[in-house]
């Protein structure tokens, strides 16, 4: 018996120490060398993505590049494991040369080196004016002479709500966040509700903070400072706290069956959410066709034009990329050409953040689901009102996790949304403290 | 009695929700009662099959395809080598012999999830990641079918008939191949079974070793549209209907294999 123990203590002392290999290995990355020259002869390259359709996008490039083919892969949506693969890859030294990164994902990449600085392949630089600026700034980190990633689509929050719902009760369609509390009371009256709280949705919520010019990360060059409690944050926390406490919003569980179920029934009047959000409601609710229209989001006060932003993703060239130039110019061709755009839009859904792409015939069009309204016309003008300098932190899965368990204690009839982030904070402090990332206190 | 048939149904269930559900269109899912039956459920299903083959160039298909392959192919060499290394230890003195079964045992205590970084690791030095053999390889050893093969060829395979085998001029190789696999025959077919299931629902070592789409087995492909069903409403359905066919094979294997396996399970407990 004390042998058999003997033995599995030093298999598990053997595994560890290979565990220990690999993480060695991590800190021993080379920096790439210099500049960023164009390759000689015909280049390979590897995507790695998960937007539907990119496959058939990539495709279309490689018929037209003979001399740069590149391959496509895929897996599962970064936070459900393609990050982690990216960083293992990263590690190992055998990553895809350009990977799909969400905005809010790009931050821990960028502190743990695992994106090349693309700002001197070709003119990847001046190609920042084709862009809506606050994508551009996502992906610069507002570093001079630095491009870490092209942005490809972005998601503009605006407000679907039920106009035949709203014009049959005739409640004014809420235009500040005061006649949508209003706006709430009523229709509870009715029996339905204004809209859905989503408490795993943490990024929503900071759609929100961003949308009343709320900062929670803030990084100076040399530290971070972590704090979801500001004024402006607690303004949002406190605002929907009020509703959850008059039980005027559901707290469904978001993209769930019973969510859908009551988008379809008519018991949710409004959905606060991203242009990607239109196809949501399209699958989720088809028995509302024809019942929806858009509105810009309802405003913290009468006459502001300000708009928050709900996900979106950019084209990474991941660090130790062979062919950083080529990746480049597949990057910036994959966000700008138009009809790689359209493809984008038809197979994925893709709101693209190129300017041009917001004018691509597609975004014309009369929706038939939203009565017939122009709908992406709202989208382009929520586009251009989403205030430019948010900052995402280092570790927002984490971030997300902790606040999301708050905001499920809150649902649950124990303390409040602002006691949530208070507590999101204070362990986003200690998280990046463990990984070594300087914060100021 | 009572008490099983609860957990009976308490397993049977969510078997129950998914073959319902697959039976329904992605409107009915919100509208009608999740564990009844539509009126059109036969030819929704139809429907909904076709649809799941025909998807993104019939990837399902070859999803389904590379899990037969791994876990089929995976499952008879793992199956062979754990005989082999089972009966070697059972059936031979050695200098090490017990040491080296237990380092074999204290394999079977080591998570194979916890086994997986490494092991990315190490394919990365060679190269062999994204490829075929990062997952297959790693598939076919089995500490628990060498643990089971040596317990059951110990007790039922008797040294007096090897040696009869040995007089008449038998190599060690034809004994084991022609006289032990026939005794060890259900432990055998139990090894098969365990870690037929095993790599078929193997998910955490082909998530971090494939990115081919080409490659995936079913797990890791159902998992990829379950993520990215809010962008892709469209593959709700098919997820839903390909997790009713990816076990599918699986109850294939057990029914069909289940007669030789009740001898084989309980070999080991009383020795």
């Amino acid at each position: 018996m004390q042998r058999k123990f003997r033995m599995a203590a030093l298999s598990a002392a053997v595994v560890s120490a290979l565990a220990l290999a690999g993480c060695t290995a991590a800190t021993t990355t080379e920096p790439a060398a210099g500049g960023c020259e164009p390759s000689d002869g015909p280049v390979n390259l590897t995507y790695a993505a998960w937007w539907p359709g990119a496959d058939e996008v990539v495709a279309l490039w490689n018929e037209q590049n003979p001399d740069v083919q590149v391959e496509f892969q895929t897996g599962p949506n970064g936070n459900s494991g393609t990050y982690q693969n990216f960083f293992n890859q990263i590690t190992a030294g055998n990553a895809p040369d350009l990977g799909q990164i969400e905005y809010d994902a790009l931050p821990s990449f960028r502190v743990q080196d695992g994106l090349e600085n693309i700002a001197a392949c070709g003119d990847i630089l001046a190609a920042g004016d084709q862009f809506v600026d606050w994508t551009w700034s996502q992906t610069t980190f507002g570093e001079a002479d630095a491009v870490y990633a092209i942005p490809q689509d972005s998601g503009p929050i605006a407000m679907y709500y039920r106009a035949d719902l709203f014009e049959a009760a005739g409640i004014p369609v809420p235009t500040t966040w005061d006649e949508y509390a209003a706006a709430a009371a009523q229709i509870k009256a009715l029996g339905s509700f204004i809209t859905n709280f989503p408490k795993t949705d943490v990024n929503w919520f900071a759609g929100m903070v961003w949308q009343n010019g709320g900062q929670w990360f803030t990084n100076n060059g040399a530290d971070w400072s972590v704090d979801l409690t500001s004024e402006k944050s607690l303004e949002v926390a406190d605002y929907w706290q009020g509703l959850l406490d008059r039980q005027e919003v559901s707290t469904l569980a978001s993209f769930s069956d019973e969510w859908n179920a009551s988008f379809n029934t008519g018991q949710q009047w409004t959905w606060i959410s991203a242009v990607w959000g239109a196809g949501t409601i399209r699958s989720g609710a088809p028995d509302t066709s024809g019942k929806w229209a858009v509105a810009l989001m309802p405003q913290w006060n009468a006459g502001d034009n300000a708009a928050g932003n709900w996900g979106g993703s950019s084209t990474a060239v991941l660090k130790g990329s062979k062919h950083p130039y080529e990746a480049a110019q597949f990057a910036l061709w994959l966000n700008t050409d138009p009809a790689a755009l359209e493809l984008a839009n038809e197979l994925g859904g893709l709101y693209p953040a190129s300017k041009d792409g917001a004018n691509l015939p597609v975004f014309l069009a009369e929706q038939e689901f939203y009565g017939g309204q122009k709908i992406y016309e709202v989208f382009a003008e929520a586009s251009a009102q989403v205030i430019p300098d948010f900052v995402w932190g280092p570790s927002m899965t984490q971030t997300y996790t902790d606040v999301s368990d708050g905001f499920g204690a809150v649902i649950g009839g124990a303390g409040t949304l602002a006691d949530a982030l208070a507590t999101g904070t204070e362990k986003t402090i200690a998280a990046l403290t463990a990984l070594s990332i300087p914060v100021a206190q | 009695m009572l008490i099983m048939g609860v957990f009976t149904l308490y397993f049977l269930i969510p078997i129950w929700w998914l073959l319902v559900s697959s039976t329904k269109t992605q409107g009915e899912f919100t509208t009608t009662a999740p564990l009844i039956f539509t009126a059109d459920a036969i030819p929704t299903f139809i429907n909904n099959l076709g649809g799941l083959f025909a998807y993104n160039d019939n990837v399902f298909v070859k999803w389904i395809l590379n899990s037969v392959l791994y876990a089929g192919a995976g499952a008879l060499i793992g199956t062979v080598i754990a005989a082999m290394c089972g009966y070697a230890l059972a059936k031979y003195g050695f200098r090490g012999r017990e040491a080296v079964f237990n380092v074999v045992l204290s394999g079977v205590l080591v998570p194979a999830t916890a086994l997986a970084l490494p092991l990315f690791l190490i394919f990365s030095q060679v190269g062999l990641t994204n490829t075929f053999w990062a997952v297959f390889l790693p598939s076919i050893v089995s500490p628990f079918g060498v643990y089971l093969a040596r317990i059951y060829a110990s007790s039922s395979v008797p040294d007096e008939l090897l040696e009869a085998a040995r007089l008449d001029g038998s190599s060690e190789v034809r004994t084991f191949f022609t006289v032990a696999t026939r005794l060890m025959a259900p432990a055998l077919v139990t090894i098969f079974l365990f870690q037929f299931v095993a790599i078929w629902n193997n998910f955490f070592l082909p998530l971090i070793m494939l990115r081919d789409p080409d490659l995936f087995p079913v797990t890791l492909g159902l998992y990829s549209w379950n993520s990215s069903i809010g962008q892709n409403p469209e593959l709700r359905s098919f997820v839903v209907i390909g997790a009713f066919v990816s076990i599918v094979p699986l109850i294939i294997a057990f029914l069909s294999l289940q007669r030789f396996w009740s001898g084989g399970l309980a070999a080991g407990s009383i020795k």
